[in-house]
């Protein structure tokens, strides 16, 4: 059974050596229990609001839920939560550097895709990627070290917020640049099909990002080869300061792929979000690309350097929060359900703030990579070439 | 910040200007009156303030100058270059485009095939490449390809190089590969003064100028004279400055690398090292007559530049040295660069990416065969 966090920190402490890594990942796991909630009780949900659809018929509203499901996905978007406004407390305090762009409101998106797919199919999306990351397997521990830049991260400290990858679990990354992703994502779909895989890849871009032409090239052939490609446009309505109707011409993203089908779900709906995401797996399988729209929100600015208000009033952040604030939502359904009561309910919040300042504490004890790492992975085969630091004569490594 | 110091100190710097044939107009009488001289080299511009006003008076001057770029106009500038010109220009002459590089790269470039000055901000260069073909294939070679017919007064200016960790996709420096493009001109300023020089310089250029600016010089101060202030006020392209005189090693360095350099050239000062420091201003055209002049002067160089080593800026004024004044090199060229790896996030492995002043230091002192610091001060 892995070792408690708690004592990994206090063997740490005293024998001043650095504790395992597996150890720490294992620590670092969730551990916030659901399993105690059943999974065989059946509970009916409909979804908020109706999908609308692009030359395709919409999935059905009613979506079937267990106890089980609806307490993780409380527990897993408070924790996505508290990351995130953790990650901007510590950028605050100059222990994360660079950029930084927090996915809190948006986390119905990427909890809902999870529970409509398999580690088999593919997840590709943007620099919005810490919850991504967490959802499909990553640590607190891997966030937070990869964010202070420190060899416990994700990717070893060498990427940074925007560079979270988990080949192993399907998760392709954390991309700078806007629009990459989705042919990028396409690809992963055409290597799937190459494969005989019977999975999907589902790549993720903003509003801004849609009015990319290499989305449309990509889509374009995506269409054309078959491939099992939903493109999933998480609509948070500003593409940075600019809204969404003074960038495209039509912001109707769920049409916008024209031959190929689409739909518009709430966004912060989690279970509309799943309903969606199973639709358009069967749908891509058999028939090819389709584009899910999710209306959804992000709390914050675009990132840490931006306010966020100089372009949308303080009035809309506070209204979506108090109408449609996607924890909410599920909060009330398990009230409502009778499935936990409030005190339980905060029970599963406190193992959660607890789980996120364990890591965050961890974190902050790994070292920085080694200043070795600085010529590791430039390659896969080096040749045993050179290559030289900022003073040649002074640094160089040989590339492995 | 250094550069500041430098100028400060007066005459000196002013006269070797002169010396390069650059035209400070106003500044002769100027200079004959000291205490008139203090207080214009009193006033401070941060790099900022430098470009947007020398945006603002350009426009103001040529109804045809407009500019285009992401979050330009209602967000006044990403990195507020552009604050203010919206509200004083409309819409029409300042506009907010989707994030589609290539896209509006290409409305820029056909806007200046029909006779407009398009300025085309990127919001860093490392988006340009997705407008790269643009640049290169429909802005650089076209005056070229038309045998003159068709014209490019267009620049394209932002950020370029590393910030503070922002990583592998956000910190690339694309000096080396607009440089090696005929057709282009490329321009790095450093200072207030440059900033402002230069830009202005670009916008009347009748051909595609790239503009590379760099983020971290964006906040500088550095002092300006009532010369650089006035609106006629511009630097020529392809003329670099010499920033600080000196007499045992040539350091040639661009954009932030230029204060680094500076720093360098006092800590040397310090060990009886006189080292003369080269502000490249303009990439291409290279003042390669100012680089050689100063290596037969000191005969040694030192190259300083953020980017990747092969192929890259200090390559090619080591390869103009040897064509043009092999006999007077004592040492070989030393190079300092970015690493030979994309931009790494961690902080001590970034440091270990960027040249740090005492890189220069170190190479300097190679070149000047005092690879151990000397105990006595000369």
């Amino acid at each position: 059974m892995a070792p408690s966090l708690s004592k990994l920190l206090r063997t740490a402490a005293t024998t001043a050596k650095p504790p395992s890594w597996n150890g720490l990942r294992a620590a670092c796991t969730r551990s916030i229990s659901s399993e105690s909630y059943s999974d065989k009780t059946t509970i009916t949900v409909e979804t908020n609001l109706p999908f609308t659809t692009h030359q395709c018929e919409p999935p059905s509203r009613i979506v079937e839920t267990t106890p089980a499901e609806l307490m993780k996905f409380y527990a897993d978007m408070f924790t996505m939560r508290r990351m995130e406004i953790a990650a901007d407390s510590l950028y605050k305090s100059k222990l994360i550097r660079g950029f930084c762009h927090l996915y809190d409101g948006q986390e119905a998106v990427c909890t809902g895709m999870e529970a409509a797919l398999t580690r088999k199919d593919c997840i590709i999306t943007a620099y919005r990627d810490h919850c991504l990351f967490y959802g499909r397997g990553g640590t607190l521990l891997e966030v937070f070290a990869e964010l202070m830049g420190r060899k416990d991260g994700c990717s070893h400290g060498k990427g940074g917020s925007m560079h979270f990858y988990k080949k192993e679990n399907g998760f392709y990354g954390g991309h700078g640049i806007v629009g990459a992703q989705v042919p990028l994502g396409c690809g992963l779909a055409f290597a799937q099909k190459y494969s005989k895989a019977e999975a999907v890849t589902f790549a993720l871009y903003g509003d801004g990002a849609a009015n990319q032409g290499q989305l449309f090239e990509a889509l374009n052939m995506s269409a054309l080869w078959n491939l099992p490609a939903v493109l999933v446009c998480e609509n948070n309505h500003y593409g940075m300061g600019t809204a969404e109707w003074r960038a495209a011409k039509s912001p109707a993203y769920y049409k916008r792929g024209d031959y190929a089908p689409g739909l518009k779900v709430d966004g912060m709906d989690v279970f509309a979000v799943k309903q969606a995401a199973k639709f358009a797996k069967e749908h891509a399988l058999k028939n090819g690309p389709i584009i899910l729209e999710m209306d959804t929100y992000r709390y914050h600015g675009h990132s840490m350097s931006d306010p966020g208000s100089t372009y949308r009033t303080r009035d809309e952040i506070s209204g979506v929060r108090q109408e449609r604030d996607p924890i909410e939502r599920v909060r009330k359904l398990v009230l409502a359900h009778n499935i936990a009561t409030p005190a339980e309910l905060k029970d599963i919040e406190k193992e959660a703030k607890k789980e996120v300042d364990d890591a965050i504490a961890l974190a902050k004890e790994c070292s920085l990579p080694d200043s070795s790492e600085l010529f590791s992975h430039v390659y896969v085969k080096g040749f045993g070439t050179e290559a030289f630091g900022a003073d040649r004569k002074e640094l160089k490594g040989l590339l492995p | 910040m250094w550069g500041a110091l430098q100028q400060k100190s007066g005459l000196a710097t002013l006269v070797s200007s002169l010396k390069h044939g650059q035209v400070l107009e106003r500044l002769v009488p100027m200079a004959f009156t000291p205490s008139r001289k203090l207080s214009t080299a009193a006033k401070e511009m941060t790099v900022r303030d430098a470009l947007n006003s020398a945006i603002d008076e350009e426009m103001s001057a040529d109804p045809k100058v407009f500019l285009m770029g992401e979050e330009v106009g209602e967000y006044q500038g990403a990195y507020k270059i552009s604050k203010g010109l919206l509200q004083k220009f409309g819409p029409d002459r300042v506009l907010d485009t989707p994030i589609t590089e290539a896209g509006f790269t290409g409305i820029g470039v056909g806007a200046a095939y029909y006779g407009l000055r398009p300025i085309v901000e990127f919001m860093t260069f490392n988006f340009a490449m997705q407008a790269i073909d643009q640049i290169i294939n429909s802005a650089a070679k076209t005056n070229y390809m038309s045998a003159g017919q068709i014209s490019v007064p267009i620049v394209f200016r932002g950020p370029n190089g590393a910030a503070a960790g922002v990583g592998a996709q956000h910190s690339h420096c694309y000096a080396a590969w607009y440089g090696s493009c005929p057709g282009l001109k490329v321009l790095t300023p450093y200072s207030a003064e440059d900033s402002r020089g230069l830009m202005k310089a670009a916008i009347r250029d009748p051909d595609p100028v790239i503009f590379l600016e760099n983020e971290l010089l964006y906040g500088e101060s550095f002092p300006v004279s009532a010369e650089c202030l006035d609106p006629s006020f511009c630097l020529p392209i392809g003329k670099a400055k010499i920033e600080r005189e000196g007499k045992d090693v040539t350091i040639t360095a661009f954009s932030k690398m230029v204060g680094y350099a500076l720093q360098a050239a006092q800590e040397l000062e310090k060990e009886g090292i006189s080292a003369e420091v080269i502000n490249l201003r303009s990439i291409r055209p290279l003042d390669r007559a100012t680089i050689n002049a100063s290596v037969r002067k000191t005969s040694r160089l030192v190259t300083v530049e953020e980017g990747f080593p092969q192929h890259g800026i200090g390559a090619e004024i080591c390869a103009s040295v040897v064509e043009e004044s092999f006999e007077y090199l004592d040492a070989p060229v030393e190079r300092i660069t970015g690493a030979d790896v994309p931009m790494p996030y961690a902080a001590n492995l970034e440091r270990l990416a960027v040249p740090q002043v005492e890189d220069i230091v170190h190479a300097s002192k190679r070149a000047c065969y005092r690879a151990v610091p000397m105990s006595a001060v000369v």
